[in-house]
């Protein structure tokens, strides 16, 4: 085919349907996340939980593998809301790593190079833009949380039969909503720093920040004033409550469920709101 | 709705905070290439972005081939090819890569795209560098690059801001000849932003002139340059003061300028060719029949002069 046309055509042809083209920006934004040898080294980690859990249901299920690995069914765990909780919780901290690996780039490259006025001359909204990032984060984050979830839980019912089935189903529905909320929150969250931190290592320090030191503070406030509010600006007490109370875990002291969906909501409104300042084609500065 | 139309403006105002940055804009352009001149801060990128959607109109609106664009934006943007003034890429990707994925987030599938993506690098020049990074590519470069995407998905209407912004001498020229080529194609109408006048008058048709938020002229610069060939300045090898007085005989308005030439403005039954036959007959040598074609400078001039003006 000829590509060399030194003549100015206009395209006649068909065009993509309007809600799919965000897809096209996690399309191209793997291209680059995956140049990184780290980063797929990372990937890979991230399957290391889901596959010893595979492990753990194969051998609950398999006497004669026990026995020949002399391993007694008691110290499994049992495959319930505590097995999913944990499982929920050691993937839902890689999805932190990962993101905190690939969210800080993901706006702050476009800011610090002008791009934003390409994307938006186009069929583009900026809502679409930012729901374009997002999904960058939201099908990796998939990846490793909610879609082996219900593979080891459909694994667990092929073996157990339909009754554990119908019985669990609520089980399937913790796993999917916990890891969404995980996933729009922490997405939010690595998108609004990236678009207001245009240095990527910065916003990446920041996330962290954001949960380490915040931890940090809210249990200095839980010391100095002999309250537990400062659980409430404790991003990992506040998920894991809500996570609790998805996979029916005796809650803690601390933070209330409701608490914990209000702050989960709260800051991602908030995320949202600095979203919606930055993400333009150009600042107008008014004075 | 004014169909011809390719830009209409009704009473287009744009505020930042106090600050009003457009005044009110009317008029309807249908030129094939104009050009968009005004000193800084006149507003002229502002329109701009206003009429891409970048900026909200605090008053009125605007057309764009027929489409409001303050309801119909996405079909506005789907007819428009943008080319912003700063530096702006997608770092970590290729020219071909980059354009290709312009033209997919402009509704084109990905094996049209990636066709166009590498036509368009060939059309400005860039073939043989597509598959390089951006950032390895030099300021003159990646203003090409930024051309390419926006005609990759071939648009109708072609905004063109400082397109020559930041270029050395032969990359500004070859700037000016793509911007020529794509208006002598006709299959597309541009408007090229520029506080140069020399870029404008290489490549517009028309022009339109602002000054602090207010159209001050709307013209086409060949029409401008037709309507001056009246006036005219002739200088003959004899006596300048006798021709003068045969030339007022045929109707024209003469005086003498301190440079010994003479100054006529003709009327409208005259032409230059009576003036040559004239001469002819009284045997009189004309040295230098120059008629004063207005630059581009002129006209901006006088419309900086004049202040607010009307369309």
């Amino acid at each position: 085919m000829a590509v060399y046309k030194q003549s100015y055509r206009r395209y006649e042809g068909p065009l993509t349907p309007p809600w799919s083209r965000f897809l096209i920006i996690p399309r191209y934004a793997y291209q680059r996340v995956f140049d990184s040898r780290f980063l797929i080294f990372f990937f890979v980690t991230c399957f290391i939980g889901p596959a010893v859990c595979a492990v753990i249901i194969y051998l609950r299920h398999n006497s004669g593998a026990l026995e020949m690995f002399n391993i007694s069914l008691a110290k499994l765990l049992k495959v319930d809301g505590r097995f999913f909780f944990e499982f929920i919780s050691a993937q839902g901290w890689m999805g932190f790593l990962l993101t905190a690996f690939v969210g800080p780039g993901l706006i702050s490259r476009d800011l610090a190079n002008n791009a934003l006025p390409l994307y938006f001359c186009r069929p583009f909204s900026r809502a679409e833009y930012v729901i374009g990032k997002m999904s960058v984060l939201a099908i990796l984050l998939s990846l490793i949380t909610w879609i082996p979830g219900l593979l080891l839980f459909a694994f667990n019912a092929s073996l157990e039969g339909t009754a554990w089935l119908w019985e669990n189903l609520w089980l399937a529905g913790g796993l999917f909503l916990g890891s969404w909320i995980w996933i729009v929150t922490l997405s939010l969250l690595a998108l609004a720093l990236s678009a207001w931190v245009k240095w990527r290592l910065a916003a990446g320090a920041l996330l962290f920040g954001v949960f380490f030191a915040a931890a940090g503070f809210g249990q200095a406030i839980n010391e100095i004033l002999d309250t537990k509010s400062g659980d409430l600006i404790n991003l990992s007490k506040v998920i894991q409550t809500i996570w609790r109370g998805l996979f029916r875990q005796p809650l803690k002291d601390g933070v209330s469920p409701f608490s914990a969906w209000e702050v989960v909501i709260t800051l991602s409104a908030v995320c949202l709101l600095l979203l919606a300042k930055k993400v333009r084609a150009y600042q107008v500065e008014r004075s | 709705m004014d169909t011809k139309s390719v830009i209409e403006l009704k009473g287009l105002e744009v505020r930042f905070g106090d600050r009003v940055i457009l005044k009110s804009l009317s008029g309807s352009f249908s030129g094939r290439s104009i050009g968009l001149l005004g000193p800084n801060g006149a507003g002229k990128s502002t329109l701009i972005n206003t009429l891409m959607g970048f900026y909200e109109p605090s008053g009125g609106t605007a057309r764009i081939f027929g489409y409001d664009i303050r309801r119909r934006i996405r079909e506005v943007r789907r007819l428009v090819g943008y080319m912003p003034e700063n530096e702006s890429f997608i770092a970590g990707m290729s020219a071909v890569a980059f354009v290709c994925f312009m033209a997919e987030l402009a509704g084109l599938p990905h094996e049209a795209a990636l066709e166009r993506a590498h036509e368009a690098l060939f059309y400005v020049g860039l073939g043989e560098a597509r598959y390089r990074k951006l950032e390895e590519y030099s300021l003159g470069m990646k203003q090409l690059a930024k051309l390419a995407q926006a005609i990759v998905h071939g648009p109708r209407l072609l905004f063109l801001d400082e397109p020559t912004n930041g270029l050395d001498p032969p990359a500004r020229q070859r700037m000016i000849r793509l911007i020529r080529g794509i208006r002598e194609d006709g299959r597309l109408h541009l408007v090229l932003c520029s506080h140069l006048l020399r870029d404008v008058e290489e490549t517009c048709e028309e022009v339109l002139i602002l000054k602090d938020g207010s159209i001050v002229q709307y013209c086409n610069l060949e029409e401008e340059r037709k309507l001056n060939r009246k006036f005219l300045e002739v200088e003959t090898d004899g006596d300048n003061a006798a021709f003068a007085e045969e030339a007022r005989g045929l109707g024209c308005e003469c005086a003498l300028a301190r440079n010994r030439a003479i100054k006529m403005v003709l009327p409208d039954q005259v032409e230059i060719r009576d003036l040559y036959r004239l001469a002819a007959q009284r045997g009189v040598h004309l040295r230098r029949l120059n008629y004063k074609r207005d630059s581009l400078e002129d006209i901006f001039l006088k419309a900086m002069e004049n202040g607010r003006g009307s369309l």
